[in-house]
């Protein structure tokens, strides 16, 4: 395995570069615009039950289905990166927006209005207020938006651009194991820095939520 | 000056839930609305800082119509204090004080060292200023959220049963609290409450609300004990109102007779002349603590729980520092009270 990684160091790095990419770009895409809808099923109540069922029909759809199917919907060409980008952001909204609705409305409505009466306008509530205590929720939902990127890159390589996941088709087709296991600990090695990642950016964002076990 | 016209609030389903008040909240005083639930005082409440919008009618605050200002600024111009607090728990609660100045735009360090400075105010150690409300008890979040609501300095307050979420001992600290703060600042108070208790014990004026928004009597504490207007009123400030009116009657004019004449028990006072306990001949258990003692300022409320209360009955009286000064068995006690009113 170390022969392979030595030899094929820039095959694995151009891959791991690749699936990086693959998974992250649409992670922000997804999240952006996963906020202004979510809000939008809090802000309008009667909107909330068809975003919930619009996400969970998105999310029901496998994802290799979803990657032979964009090129017919988008123009693109089969073997366009453009597909998978598109198709795990579709996934992340759907997860997201769903999560930031229900991270929005977690938020204790004596509070929000406790703000409204101290004078505060719906904007600046919406930014200061509300998103800040929503903020746990929405990315215990990033987290698990980015852990299951991670893992869908790697299905496009059965459509030929799969970042680590091309690890596996080419171990597989040769044979060989060394591709094979290197795509393997890499990816889950992704997977679990990035968790991690998100865990000390949510430690870090939200310090009053550990605050509780001192007591004066 | 808080001035209610004609206000009226219907609610879409048809609730009526005032009905054309009309009401005036003395400027620098603690008016107290109280009343069972559902009769709209916390509705008119929450239309002096347009959280709810009347139907029909005019509030005026100093001579300007709420109703021709922008909310959020009127608002900002308001202290407002809720059951709970309402503390935000993502911020520390130094930075929960200064919300309305922080609205305002005031500089950073202005705002801390304004909001550290009335956490002292509250009777919070400055120690407290980083920590977030959920380190602290339901008490002292209920001090901080009268801290944030005099943050920005208004002249008005509107407290909607502030204290009524913690405990009894805690409430009573509160209140004291409360008052002494009021004494220092004499803010236009409208309080919420549905505690008769709370609101004699606080109120400067007390408006009686009932059921569908009418005001069944407005008046000092003493006025309602003494005369309520009609037997909604009566009922309401309850069965132990000639009790509770004691609480408005100083303890000076009682006669007491000097400690020698104990009776059977005999009172142990310490070397410097404070009572210690009860002793002797029909004290249960030879031995029994005193309870709680009585000076002449305070109310007569208090001499008759302490002569209810003292294993002997009897209360004891004590001067400026302490020292037992005079005895009040119960049955002067009575024999008093069926004489105070007497004419002279």
């Amino acid at each position: 395995m170390s022969d392979y990684l030595a030899n094929n160091s820039d095959v694995v790095l151009a891959a791991l570069r690749q699936h990086l990419g693959l998974a992250f770009l649409p992670l922000l895409i997804g999240v952006v615009l996963a906020l202004p809808i979510g809000y939008l099923g809090v802000r309008f109540g009667w909107l909330y039950h068809p975003l919930l069922n619009a996400s969970g029909i998105v999310y029901s759809i496998p994802s290799l289905a979803l990657f032979v199917t964009l090129p017919y919907v988008l123009g693109t060409q089969i073997l366009s990166p453009v597909n998978i980008v598109v198709a795990l952001s579709l996934y992340t909204l759907a997860l997201m927006a769903r999560t930031v609705a229900d991270g929005l409305r977690s938020v204790d409505a004596s509070l929000t209005e406790a703000a409204t009466a101290m004078g505060y306008r719906r904007t600046r509530r919406l930014l200061e207020v509300e998103l800040p205590l929503a903020l746990p929720v929405v990315l215990a939902g990033v987290r698990v938006a980015a852990v299951s990127n991670i893992s869908l890159v790697s299905v496009g390589a059965l459509i030929g651009i799969g970042g680590l996941g091309a690890l596996f088709t080419r171990g597989f087709q040769l044979d060989y194991t060394a591709p094979l296991l290197v795509g393997i600990v890499l990816s889950v090695l992704l997977a679990a820095v990035t968790d991690l990642l998100i865990v000390a950016v949510q430690r870090a964002v939200t310090p009053w939520s550990r605050a509780t076990t001192r007591r004066a | 000056m808080i001035t209610f016209e004609h206000i009226r609030k219907q609610f879409p389903d048809g609730t009526v839930a005032v009905d054309d008040l009309d009401l005036q909240l003395p400027t620098g005083q603690i008016t107290v609305f109280v009343g069972p639930s559902g009769c709209g005082k916390t509705t008119s409440l929450r239309m002096i800082n347009r959280m709810v919008e009347p139907t029909s009618g005019r509030i005026l605050v100093d001579g300007e119509d709420v109703l021709a200002q922008d909310p959020a600024v009127l608002r900002r111009g308001i202290g407002y204090v809720i059951q709970h607090a309402g503390l935000f728990p993502h911020r520390t609660v130094v930075d929960n004080v200064a919300t309305v100045p922080h609205l305002l735009g005031r500089n950073r360090k202005e705002r801390r060292r304004a909001a550290v400075e009335l956490l002292e105010r509250v009777g919070l150690p400055a120690t407290f200023a980083d920590r977030y409300p959920s380190q602290l008890s339901g008490g002292q979040q209920q001090r901080v959220g009268v801290a944030r609501a005099l943050a920005a300095d208004p002249p008005v307050m509107l407290m909607d049963e502030p204290f009524s979420a913690v405990d009894p001992v805690v409430r009573e600290q509160l209140q004291q609290e409360f008052l002494r703060l009021q004494s220092e600042l004499g803010k236009t108070i409208a309080l919420v409450t549905h505690d008769i208790d709370e609101a004699v014990k606080l109120g400067d004026t007390i408006a009686v609300f009932r059921a569908g928004g009418h005001l069944a009597q407005v008046g000092t504490p003493q006025e309602l004990l003494e005369h309520p207007a009609d037997d909604f009123v009566r009922e309401f400030v309850g069965r132990d109102r000639g009790f509770r009116g004691l609480s408005f009657e100083s303890a000076a004019a009682l006669p007491v007779r000097p400690l020698s004449e104990a009776g059977p028990a005999r009172l142990v006072l310490d070397d410097s002349g404070r009572p210690v306990c009860w002793e002797g001949a029909g004290v249960r258990g030879g031995s029994a603590p005193v309870g709680g003692t009585f000076t002449q300022h305070d109310s007569l409320r208090l001499v008759t729980d302490l002569a209810l209360s003292s294993p002997v009955g009897t209360a004891v009286r004590v001067d400026g520092a302490g020292r037992a000064d005079g005895l009040v068995p119960h049955h002067d006690l009575v024999d008093h009270l069926a004489t105070r009113r007497a004419p002279a």
